[in-house]
Parts: structure tokens; C-alpha cells; sequence
């Protein structure tokens, strides 16, 4: 009997067969037909297989770079980068993270049903990626079994609402509608680009009046941005670190521009396969809950990806990406004058979420607000990670984090909670907050109601 | 089985909303049965992957190079998306 018991333990322990079971219920209950079942149940079986491989291959490149690093500056850098990090704390967090993912994303839909922040976070990548830093973080600081999921579960949905809910004042006045919002977690950076930009902005023209390079446009093509960065990244540091140093502990004689020039490409090489695991994982689940949230959810708004904003604002985009990184930089050296571990400016996060911020600052106040928001962020994204590595548990010592803001923010409030007041105390809290936004809701519909009466 | 594949940067989020539209728009053309969506990155695509392309205008130069491709002035709004499909379509 306990044999029989244990191969159900080990299969069901498998996180790759528990997304399969996942998708396999969900498509059951949506009475799919058989091949499109077995299609689909086996390819998110494989993309979750895809990422636990591809985390070898970025973690075989990114350990170089950070004795490299150490060698040369004498200090740790971290290259913040969700899809390297969340490669490696898959294989052993991977069970709670599909749970979690799984259990947050029913969270949002009740938190929908029964507030009136009816927003559906469709950025299925982003959900994935936020489930697995919440599992880290909350197993690190000791918590299992089903606290650990549900409250893990309620930290993820409640975030599934909360961000949308922050930045959709802001996306009103963009899109001159209330249908759509944005689901992207680098909205604490978005609504502080949107208030530096009323506060700074006043009687500064639209950045869509400049005339600005597309050049950089290409950078779009994030295997274009990400080898590039690599490259750069890694010749630098090679240089710093010296040609005897890496000839002889780590090339094993092969010279040392050439070996960290394949480094740099090999990062860019598990990116790829991470990137096409998440899509594969995904594809059933995000149309599902879409499908679901329709149903169960009236008048729901679908919280979207970043890029949606993009074309309110083309030449903030720009603006966005070289003002952030701009301020990535600086915030560098900061960092290094100030001995702390050095977070080293990806273009990705300073691409994405400064363009982001730059499309909300020129909302609110045209292209000083669009500079000065996206500068905001780039500082706000390389001094909050320094903050988090601690909560990561056996992640932090890692040679790569998570990138953005509200990654960050969530990850410093569990981990500083849970320390302060404990495990239950945090999900009391989490609870919390959950009631304040449901009365919220039933004191505002009284109020929508006297209002039209 | 026709292919109508959407692009992004990252083939992430975006081209994979824009390919739920695309799902729902050719059941609404009734055409379900003929194509079929799937999205992916700039990265990943080329020009043999599928028989109609679907990007937004921010993409449209560093995407230019795939043929019948549709340019969306909006990722978001599936009126205009369902007018082009139609279009390359019959055309």
C-alpha cells in the first residue's frame, strides 16, 4: 500500500505532471475534444521540462560571469533577469509555483466577482513568473503545505488586482475608455511616472512632437537586445578580470574574449528555450481563464501586457528606454560607491517598463514628465532588487534576480512581514486587506447608487 | 489548415492576446474551420511559419520582412483586426 502511495507522491510531486493534470482538468471541463486534449496536456508538459532544462544552460554561463565579476571589481553584480531566475528555482520550486499560479489565478477571479476592481490579469508570463518568486520566498521563510498555497495564492491575486487597479486613472485618460487595462508588473513604476509627470509636466510639450530615431527599434527583438547586452556585458567584465585569470580557472586555456563571447551567446541560447517553454505552458491556460472570466465575471476588464500602450506614445517608447537605462546606470555606480551588491541594467526590464513610463509621464506631462518618469524607474528597478535578494532564500546569492517593480515590492513586503509578525500573521494580514477592498466595494456601489438616483 | 500567426517582441503577451482576437474573429467569419491562429516572437518567426502575419505598428518596420502581412494601428481593438483579416482573406 505505501509502495502503491508513493509512486502517487512522486508523480503527482513532479511539477511538470501537475501542470499536465492542470491543463487536462481545465480542458475536461471545457469539454475540448480528445486530440486537442492530448495536444495540448503534452505540450505543457514539455514547456515545463523546457525551462528546468534551459535553467542549466543559463546558469552554466551566468556562474562565469560572476567569478568574473568578483575577480575584477571586487564586489557581486547581479544581471536582473525573470526568465533566468525563475529557470533555476524551478526544479525545486516548481510544484508550489503550478499550484500557486494555479490557486492565484481562481484568487483574481473571486476578487473580481465580489469587488468592484474587476480586472482580469491576462499576462499569463508575468503570472507565472510572480507564482514562482512568491513560492520562494514564502518556503524560504518556512511556510508549507496549504497555508503555503493559500496564502501564496492570495498574495498572487491580490496582486492580479491591485496593479491594473493603480494605473487604470492614468490608462482612462490614454485610451478614453474604461475597457481595458494594463496587467503588467512594473505598475508601481507606471503610477510614479504618471504622478512625476503632474507634477513636473506642467506646460511641457508631447514627446510625440519630437523628431526621434527609430534606430533603436531593432532592439525590440529581445534576442537582438538580449545577446547584444551579453556581449558587451561579458567583455567588459572579462577584460576587468584579465586574460590570465580567465585562461586559466575557467576557459581552460580557450582566450578569453572568444570563451566570453560564447557565454554571452549561450545566455542568449536558454533565454530562447525559456522563453519557448513559457509559451508553451501557457497556451491552453491563459485562453481558459480568459474563457472562464468571461463567464463568471460581468463587465470584467482584461488587464493586458505593456506593448498596448505603445502606440499613444511611439517616440516615449524611445525616450523611455534610454532614459531609464540612463538612470540604471547611474544608479550602478551608486550602488558600487556605496558597497552594495551592483545591479546591472538589463535592456529588457529598461526597455519594457521604462518605454512604459514613459508613455504614462507624457500622459501626464509631456516629454519632461516621459524623461523624468522613465529616469524614475531606472533608479526605482536598481536599487529595489538589492532589497529583495535577502528575502530569496538560497536564491539570493544567485547571479540573477528578478526585474520589476512590482516584483520587487511584493517580494520585500512578504519577506519583511512574515519576519516581523510570522506566517500567519501575513496571511491575516493579506485577508485584511482582501475585506477593506470588499467593503470598499460595498460602500462605493451606495454611493454610485445615490448618485444616479 | 491555413495558418494566421501573431508577432510581438518578446511572443509573450501581446501577439498571444492579439492571437485569441484572431481565434474569435475567424469563428465570428466563420472561417474556424480553414485557419488557424498561433503567435510568436520577432525573434523566432520567418517567412515559411504561416500564411497570414498580424503585428502592431510599433513592429511593423522590424517585421516588414514577412509577406502578407496585417499592421494593426490598435493591438486592442478586434473591428479593425477583423476587417484586415477579412481582406487578406478574400483578396
Amino acid at each position: 500500500m505505501n509502495g502503491i502511495l508513493k509512486v502517487i507522491v512522486d508523480f503527482l510531486s513532479q511539477p511538470a505532471v501537475l501542470v499536465g493534470i492542470i491543463v487536462l482538468v481545465g480542458l475536461l471541463l471545457q469539454k475540448k475534444s480528445t486530440d486537442v486534449i492530448i495536444k495540448s496536456t503534452l505540450k505543457a508538459m514539455v514547456g515545463f521540462v523546457v525551462i528546468s532544462a534551459a535553467a542549466g544552460v543559463i546558469v552554466g554561463s551566468l556562474d562565469p560571469f560572476g567569478v568574473m565579476f568578483q575577480e575584477g571589481f571586487n564586489i557581486s553584480g547581479v544581471i536582473p533577469n525573470n526568465e533566468a531566475v525563475v529557470a533555476m528555482a524551478i526544479e525545486e520550486y516548481g510544484t508550489a509555483t503550478a499550484l500557486i499560479m494555479t490557486f492565484g489565478m481562481i484568487a483574481n477571479l473571486f476578487i473580481a466577482r465580489v469587488t468592484k476592481y474587476k480586472y482580469i490579469f491576462l499576462t499569463g508570463h508575468h503570472t507565472l513568473y510572480l507564482a514562482c518568486m512568491i513560492a520562494v520566498i514564502l518556503v524560504s521563510a518556512g511556510m508549507t503545505g496549504v497555508h503555503l498555497i493559500f496564502t501564496g495564492s492570495l498574495a498572487l491575486g491580490l496582486c492580479m488586482v491591485l496593479s491594473p487597479a493603480i494605473l487604470q486613472p492614468f490608462m482612462r485618460k490614454m485610451t478614453g475608455n474604461d475597457n481595458v487595462a494594463l496587467g503588467h508588473f512594473g505598475g508601481v513604476s507606471y503610477a510614479i511616472a504618471g504622478y512625476i509627470g503632474k507634477v513636473v509636466g506642467k506646460g511641457s510639450k508631447s514627446t510625440e512632437e519630437m523628431n526621434v530615431p527609430k534606430s533603436v527599434s531593432f532592439l525590440r527583438d529581445s534576442v537582438v537586445s538580449i545577446s547584444l547586452t551579453m556581449v558587451v556585458l561579458y567583455t567588459i567584465v572579462a577584460l576587468a578580470a584579465g586574460q590570465e585569470f580567465v585562461e586559466t580557472t575557467l576557459s581552460g586555456g580557450t582566450n578569453f574574449i572568444i570563451y566570453s563571447l560564447m557565454q554571452a551567446l549561450t545566455f542568449a541560447a536558454g533565454f530562447i528555450l525559456i522563453q519557448n517553454g513559457v509559451r508553451l505552458v501557457l497556451a491552453e491556460i491563459v485562453p481558459a481563464f480568459k474563457g472562464i472570466s468571461n463567464k463568471l465575471v460581468p463587465n470584467s476588464k482584461p488587464a493586458l501586457d505593456c506593448p498596448i500602450v505603445f502606440p499613444y506614445a511611439q517616440n516615449a517608447v524611445i525616450v523611455g528606454f534610454i532614459s531609464s537605462f540612463i538612470g540604471g546606470v547611474v544608479s550602478m555606480f551608486a550602488l558600487g560607491a556605496m558597497g552594495l551588491v551592483i545591479i546591472i541594467p538589463g535592456v529588457v526590464p529598461h526597455f519594457f517598463l521604462g518605454a512604459t513610463s514613459a508613455v504614462f509621464g507624457n500622459a501626464t506631462g509631456g516629454r519632461r514628465g516621459a524623461i523624468l518618469g522613465s529616469f524614475a524607474n531606472g533608479v526605482i528597478i536598481s536599487f529595489l532588487p538589492v532589497a529583495l535578494l535577502p528575502v530569496l532564500g538560497n536564491l539570493g546569492i544567485a547571479n540573477s534576480t528578478f526585474s520589476d517593480t512590482d516584483f520587487a515590492l511584493l517580494g520585500i513586503f512578504l519577506g519583511k512581514v512574515q519576519e516581523f509578525i510570522g506566517g500567519v500573521g501575513l496571511t491575516g494580514l493579506l485577508i485584511g486587506i482582501l475585506v477593506i477592498m470588499i467593503i470598499l466595494s460595498a460602500t462605493s456601489k451606495n454611493v454610485d447608487g445615490n448618485a444616479k438616483a | 489548415m491555413k495558418k494566421i500567426m501573431a508577432v510581438c517582441g518578446s511572443g509573450l503577451g501581446s501577439s498571444f492576446m492579439v492571437e485569441m482576437n484572431i481565434t474569435e474573429v475567424l469563428n465570428e467569419l466563420g472561417v474556424s474551420d480553414q485557419y488557424e491562429a498561433s503567435h510568436t516572437s520577432l525573434a523566432d518567426v520567418t517567412s515559411g511559419d504561416a500564411d497570414i502575419f498580424v503585428t502592431g505598428l510599433d513592429l511593423a518596420d522590424s517585421a516588414s520582412h514577412l509577406p502578407n502581412l496585417i499592421v494593426l494601428n490598435s493591438l486592442l481593438d478586434k473591428e479593425e483586426l477583423k476587417e484586415k483579416i477579412q481582406e487578406k482573406i478574400n483578396g
